[in-house]
C-alpha cells in the first residue's frame, strides 16, 4: 500500500462556457481594456438578515469603494446591475444538462437561481447568481467510482484590475459569464488519481463542445485531509498538471502538523499567551536590516512568548516548520514577516541578542521559544497575535482552511475556511421546470464520449491511440480533426499540437491562445510548401506575438528558397571549408550539415539539403 | 402559499408547513431541506425545498410521490433595525409610503413586497443618524403604481402635521412609478411649505447589497439639513455610481429609465442641485422660494384625464369619457397638436364647461398652439395651453385647480399661472 493511501481529496471545477453571458445578451469575452469608471458600495440589507452577514458585510465594506469598469460588447446595463437579468442563456442552460448527463447526475425537476452573498465587489449586485441543475452523479476512472455531489451553473465574477485597499477597480467583462461547477465526493485516495479524475471532468466538460479554452477559463479548487487532519481548501488551482504536487505538498504539510501535536502533547506544551512586549530597546545595536530599517521608520520591535514551542518552529532539518505557519499568518496582517528563535541567531541578529531576549521573556526552559516582529506597533502585535493563535491551534492538530496554490507546487495560507454562505432566492429570474422529455432528447443526443473519439482519430487518421488520448486529453481532437481534414499531415498535426505546444507551455506561452483559423493558416502554408516542417516551433513562437503564420514566415525570413539559391548558399559554405572537404573527402558531409542547416534552417528540408551537400562536395573534391 | 390542490393534500397530510424540514421521495429520487413557499411562477405540480447547500430546488410531485416531516419549523426571531434619533441634530421626519425602497423578499410568500418601515429603511443607512434626528413613520405601505389622490392627501397631511410638529425637514420614502406624479401633486397641496419636502425612492430593492436606497436616503437627508431650501423634491441618483445625486424639482422631474438608478431627469431645466458623495451640495441656480403662508390645500378632482394623442386618435372612443369628466389633458404632438378629428369633441368639451389643457409629448420645449393651423383651431375651440409643463404635471395640476378654483375661466388661468416652478416663459441652452 502506497504511503499516500490514506488522504481524502474532492474536486471542484469552474468551466467557463462558450456561450453568451449567463443573464444577458453579451459577448463572453476579455478585453484589453477599460472604458468608464462607476462608483458603488455594497451594504449590509436592511431588515431581517442574519447577524453573521450583517458583520461579513460591515467588515467588507468597511470604507472599502468600488470602481467598476466597461468593456465595449461584453458588459451592459445587466453586468452594471442598471437592469433586471434576463432569463439564463438557453445554450448554457443546455450545456448544464447535457454535462449532467455525462455525469450520471439526476437533473432536478424545477431549476431555482438563487442569490449567494458575496462581499467583495467582484459581483455588481453583492451576490453571486447560482443554481443546483443535477446532484448525486458519478463518473469512473481507472475502475474506480467517484462520486459527483453537484452540478451547478453560475455567473463569473468580475476581474479585479487594481486594489489600493480603499479602492478596488473591477472589469466586468468575466462578470456574467457562465460557468459549469462541478463538485465531486471526497472519493480520491492518491494524488495522482486527483489528476486522472480532474483530467476526465475536463474531458467531459470539452465533449459538450461549448466551454471555452485557454489560461482561466478552468479553475480547480480542492479539498484535503488526512485521517485526523482536517478539511483544507486549495481554491484557483490552473494548472493541471501541477494538482498531485499540490495534494502531496498537503499530505505532508498534514502529516507534519500531527507530528508537532504529538511532539508538544508529549511535552505537555499548554497555549502560549496572548502577550505581547515591546523590546525595541533590547535591539538598539542590533545589526539586522530588517529590525534597523523596521525602527528607522518609527516602527517598534515586539516580542511574544511561546514556551515550549522550541524545535518545532524550524526542526528536525526542516522537516518540522510551524514557524513557516506562523509566518504566513503574521503576514496577512501585513507585515513581512516574523522571526523566531529556532532560526536565531541568524539575519544579522547575534547570540548575544538573542540571549537578552531569552532572559529579558524569562524563557529558561529547553523547549522554551519566542518570535519577533519588527513593523509598525500595532501592526507588529496584530501580526505575532496571529501568529501565537496559529501556534495554539498546533496544540490541536491541523486547522481547517483555504490555501492559496503557487506556481511551485506549494501552497499558503489564505483565510479560514469560510461557513456556508448565505443563500437567497434571486426572485429576478423566474423557475425553470425541466420535463423528462427534454431529458430524454438529450439522453438520445449525448455528445461522443472520449473512448468512441479515442477510437475514431486512430482508426480515421493513422494516429496511434496514445496521441488519440493526449489529443483529448488536452481538448484539441477537434482542432485535430479540423485541421487534417483541411490539410492532411496527420502525423504533423498530431505531433504539432503534442509536443511543439507542450514545449511553448514550458516556455511560458498560451498555446491555447492560438485561434484556430491562426492554425489553419499555420498548415495550409506548409502543405504549400511554404516553409519545412522544422520551421513550425520558430513560426508558433512567433504567433504567439499574435501574428498570422504567413506574417511569421515573413518575419522570421522562412520563406523556402529554391534548389538554386540553395545550392549557392552550400556552395559558400564548402568553399569556405575548402581545405578540410579535400582533406575529409566524403565523410566532411557529417561534420558539414550543421552550419548548412544553421543557415537554411526552416527553409529547406533535411534530405534536400544532404542531397545538395553531397553535390557541391563532389563538385569540389572533383 | 398558492400549492397546487393536490400537493396542498400531501402537505396536510402529512402536517407539513412552510419552514418545516421534509424528506420527499419522488420518482426514486430523494431530496431532504426546507419547505418553502409555492413561486408565482413555479409549476403547480412542483414542491420547492431548500437543501441543507442552500440551493432550492423544485420537485415534481406524482401520485406515488412521498413525503414526511422530520424537523418542525423553528421560528427565527426577527428583530427590526430602528431608525436612531441623536438629540440636538436637526430634527427630520421619514415618513413611509412603501415603493421598491421599502421592499425586501417575504419569505413567506417568497415574493418582494414593500414590508420594511420606514425606521428600518433609515437604519440601513447609519450616516443618516449622524446629520439628523429621525423621526421615522410607516404610513402606507404600497407599489406606487397602486396610488392614487388620496395617497396623496394623506401625504400632504402628513406632511403638513410633521411641519407644524416643528420638523427642519421631511423625506417620504416613495415607490418610482408614480414618484413624479405624488411629487407634482404635493408641490401643488403644500405651496409654501416651511421646510424641505423630499420624496426619496430606490431603483433596487432593500434586500439587496447594491441598493441605492441607502445613498439615496442620506444624501435626501443631507438636503433636508444643508439644502436651505423650502418646497418638494425628488432626490435620486444623478449619474450610475453611488457617488453623484441630484435634486430635482417636484414639478418637474419625470422617471425616464425602467431601471437605471439615475432614472429621474428633470425636464425644462437643471436639476436644483447637485450632490456629491461628502454630501457637498451645487446650486444650479440663484432661485430662491418667495416667502409665503404656507397653506394646506389638498383637495383634488378625481374626474380628471390624461390622454396621449396618437395618429389617428378616434374621438368616437373617447367622447363619453372627456364628456363625462371636468377636466383633460392631451399629451398632444410637437408644439401641441391633435389630429383635428379631435379637434369637434375638444370644443364640445369646452362648451361644456370642460377644461381641456393641451401639452407635448416632446416633454421638452414649449407649446404653442398659434403657430400652425391645428393650434390655433384648438385654441379656438377653447382649449388650453400648457406651457413646458410636463403632461403628467399639468394633469395633477388640473386635477388640483378644477378642486381649489371655481369656473372654467379661473381654471384656465391658474392653468398658466406658474404655482410651484411647474412652467417657465424662458428656457435656456444648458438643458
Ligand atoms: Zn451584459
Amino acid at each position: 500500500m502506497s504511503e499516500d493511501h490514506e488522504m481524502m481529496c474532492g474536486i471542484e471545477i469552474h468551466q467557463q462556457l462558450d456561450t453568451r453571458k449567463l443573464f444577458c445578451a453579451c459577448e463572453s469575452r476579455l478585453c484589453d481594456d477599460g472604458v468608464g469608471a462607476y462608483f458603488r458600495k455594497l451594504r449590509p440589507i436592511a431588515g431581517e438578515i442574519e447577524t453573521v452577514d450583517r458583520a461579513a458585510l460591515a467588515q467588507a465594506q468597511k470604507d472599502t469603494g468600488f470602481i467598476y469598469q466597461c468593456a465595449p460588447g461584453a458588459t451592459c446595463l445587466v453586468d452594471l446591475d442598471e437592469e433586471p437579468p434576463h432569463g439564463p442563456d438557453a445554450e448554457a442552460l443546455e450545456t448544464s444538462l447535457i454535462f449532467s448527463e455525462l455525469v450520471n447526475a439526476s437533473v432536478v425537476d424545477e431549476i431555482h437561481f438563487m442569490r449567494k452573498i458575496v462581499v467583495d465587489g467582484s459581483n455588481t449586485s453583492g451576490y453571486q447568481r447560482t443554481a443546483l441543475i443535477a446532484s448525486d452523479g458519478h463518473i469512473e476512472v481507472n475502475g474506480r467510482r467517484i462520486g459527483i455531489l453537484s452540478v451547478c451553473l453560475e455567473e463569473d465574477a468580475a476581474r479585479k484590475v487594481e486594489d489600493t485597499g480603499s479602492l478596488v477597480t473591477y472589469r466586468l467583462d468575466r462578470l456574467g459569464i457562465p460557468l459549469i461547477e462541478v463538485a465531486t465526493a471526497p472519493d480520491m485516495r492518491t494524488p495522482e488519481e486527483v489528476l486522472e479524475v480532474a483530467a476526465r471532468l475536463g474531458t467531459l466538460l470539452r465533449a459538450t463542445k461549448r466551454v471555452k479554452r485557454g489560461i482561466g477559463t478552468i479553475r480547480e479548487d480542492l479539498n484535503i485531509s488526512i485521517p485526523g487532519g482536517a478539511r483544507t481548501e486549495i481554491k484557483g488551482a490552473q494548472e493541471l498538471r501541477l494538482l498531485p504536487d499540490y495534494v502531496r505538498n498537503e499530505v505532508n504539510r498534514q502529516r507534519m502538523l500531527l507530528r508537532i501535536r504529538d511532539i508538544l502533547s508529549e511535552r505537555g506544551t499548554g497555549p502560549a499567551p496572548l502577550e505581547t512586549a515591546d523590546v525595541t530597546a533590547l535591539f538598539e545595536d542590533c545589526g539586522s536590516k530588517v529590525i534597523r530599517s523596521a525602527v528607522k521608520d518609527g516602527g517598534r520591535v515586539v516580542a511574544v512568548r511561546l514556551p515550549g514551542f522550541g524545535g518545532v518552529l524550524n526542526g528536525d532539518d526542516g522537516a518540522l516548520r510551524l514557524g513557516a505557519e506562523m509566518a504566513q499568518h503574521a503576514r496577512t496582517k501585513g507585515v513581512k514577516g516574523i522571526f523566531h528563535s529556532d532560526e536565531l541567531p541568524g539575519y544579522g541578529i547575534g547570540g548575544e541578542h538573542v540571549d537578552r531576549l531569552r532572559g529579558f521573556l524569562g524563557m529558561t526552559g529547553d523547549t522554551d521559544a519566542f518570535a519577533i516582529c519588527a513593523s509598525d506597533g500595532k501592526r507588529a502585535v496584530d501580526a505575532l497575535t496571529a501568529a501565537v493563535n496559529r501556534a495554539n491551534a498546533a496544540l490541536i492538530g491541523v486547522p481547517e482552511e483555504t490555501r492559496d496554490p503557487l506556481p511551485d507546487g506549494t501552497t499558503r495560507y489564505s483565510r479560514p475556511l469560510p461557513g456556508a454562505a448565505r443563500m437567497y432566492p434571486e426572485t429576478d429570474v423566474m423557475p425553470i421546470g425541466i420535463t423528462q422529455e427534454r431529458l430524454e432528447s438529450i439522453r438520445d443526443e449525448l455528445p461522443e464520449l472520449p473512448e468512441a473519439v479515442e477510437k475514431r482519430l486512430c482508426a480515421e487518421h493513422g494516429i496511434n491511440a496514445q496521441q488519440a488520448r493526449q489529443l483529448i486529453r488536452s481538448g484539441y481532437d477537434g482542432l485535430f480533426v479540423a485541421i487534417v481534414a483541411e490539410h492532411g499531415m496527420a502525423a504533423i498535426a498530431a505531433t504539432t499540437l503534442l509536443n511543439t505546444f507542450s514545449e511553448l507551455e514550458a516556455e511560458g506561452e498560451d498555446p491555447s491562445a492560438f485561434t484556430d483559423t491562426q492554425l489553419s493558416g499555420l498548415f495550409g502554408m506548409l502543405k504549400d510548401d511554404a516553409f519545412s516542417k522544422e520551421a513550425i516551433p520558430a513560426i508558433l513562437k512567433e504567433m504567439t506575438k499574435g501574428v498570422d503564420a504567413d506574417q511569421a514566415v515573413a518575419a522570421l525570413g522562412l520563406e523556402t528558397v529554391g534548389d538554386d539559391e540553395a545550392a549557392a548558399v552550400i556552395a559558400a559554405i564548402v568553399d569556405e571549408r575548402a581545405d578540410f572537404v579535400r582533406e575529409k573527402g566524403m565523410a566532411a558531409v557529417g561534420p558539414l550539415m550543421g552550419p548548412v542547416m544553421g543557415a537554411l534552417r526552416g527553409r529547406i528540408d533535411g534530405k534536400q539539403a544532404n542531397d545538395l551537400l553531397v553535390k557541391e562536395i563532389r563538385r569540389l573534391i572533383g | 402559499m398558492t400549492y397546487s390542490e393536490s400537493i396542498l393534500k400531501l402537505l396536510s397530510s402529512i402536517s407539513a408547513d412552510t419552514g418545516d424540514v421534509l424528506s420527499v421521495v419522488s420518482r426514486g429520487r430523494s431530496y431532504r431541506g426546507t419547505l418553502m413557499p409555492h413561486h408565482d411562477l413555479s409549476s403547480p405540480d412542483v414542491l420547492i425545498i431548500k437543501l441543507g447547500s442552500g440551493y432550492n430546488v423544485g420537485v415534481r410531485i406524482y401520485g406515488d410521490s412521498t413525503a414526511e416531516v422530520v424537523g418542525k419549523h423553528a421560528a427565527e426571531a426577527v428583530t427590526e433595525a430602528t431608525a436612531e434619533c441623536v438629540q440636538g441634530l436637526p430634527r427630520v421626519a421619514v415618513i413611509g409610503a412603501g415603493g421598491t425602497i421599502s421592499s425586501r423578499m417575504d419569505r413567506v410568500t417568497g415574493t418582494v413586497r414593500p414590508m420594511l418601515s420606514a425606521s428600518a429603511v433609515a437604519a440601513a443607512a447609519p450616516e443618516v443618524s449622524r446629520i439628523a434626528c429621525i423621526e421615522a413613520r410607516s404610513l402606507f405601505s404600497l407599489f406606487s403604481d397602486s396610488m392614487d389622490s388620496g395617497h396623496w392627501q394623506e401625504l400632504a397631511r402628513a406632511a403638513a402635521a410633521a411641519m407644524d410638529g416643528g420638523a427642519e425637514g421631511i423625506v417620504i420614502l416613495h415607490g418610482t412609478d408614480t414618484m413624479g406624479y405624488t411629487a407634482a401633486a404635493l408641490s401643488f397641496m403644500l405651496q409654501g411649505a416651511s421646510c424641505p419636502v423630499v420624496l426619496v425612492g430606490a431603483q433596487r430593492s432593500s434586500d439587496r447589497p447594491s441598493s441605492d436606497a441607502p445613498s439615496n436616503l442620506t444624501a435626501a437627508v443631507r438636503f433636508c439639513v444643508d439644502g436651505g431650501r423650502k418646497g418638494v423634491f425628488v432626490v435620486m441618483h444623478d449619474t450610475l455610481g453611488d457617488d453623484s445625486f441630484a435634486v430635482h424639482l417636484g414639478t418637474r422631474v419625470r422617471k425616464m429609465h425602467t431601471s437605471r438608478r439615475d432614472a429621474f431627469r428633470s425636464s425644462d431645466s437643471m436639476p436644483v442641485a447637485h450632490i456629491d458623495a461628502d454630501g457637498r451640495i451645487t446650486y444650479n441656480d440663484c432661485m430662491s422660494e418667495p416667502a409665503r403662508e404656507p397653506e394646506l390645500k389638498d383637495a383634488m378632482e378625481k374626474r380628471t384625464l390624461l390622454l396621449q394623442a396618437y395618429p389617428g386618435m378616434d374621438p368616437a372612443v373617447f367622447e363619453d369619457a372627456v364628456m363625462g369628466s371636468r377636466g383633460v389633458v392631451i399629451a398632444g404632438f410637437g408644439m401641441g397638436h391633435t389630429g383635428t378629428a379631435m379637434i369637434p369633441l375638444v370644443k364640445k368639451a369646452c362648451d361644456a364647461g370642460i377644461t381641456v389643457v393641451i401639452a407635448s409629448q416632446c416633454l421638452g420645449g414649449t407649446t404653442d398652439l398659434t403657430m400652425y393651423e391645428t393650434g390655433r383651431a384648438l385654441l379656438q375651440a377653447g382649449a388650453v395651453p400648457a406651457g413646458d409643463m410636463l403632461p403628467e404635471t399639468a394633469y395633477v395640476k388640473l386635477m388640483w385647480a378644477l378642486a381649489n378654483h371655481d369656473g372654467a375661466e379661473e381654471v384656465g388661468r391658474i392653468m398658466q399661472t406658474p404655482l410651484a416652478g411647474e412652467m417657465s416663459d424662458r428656457r435656456t441652452a444648458d438643458v
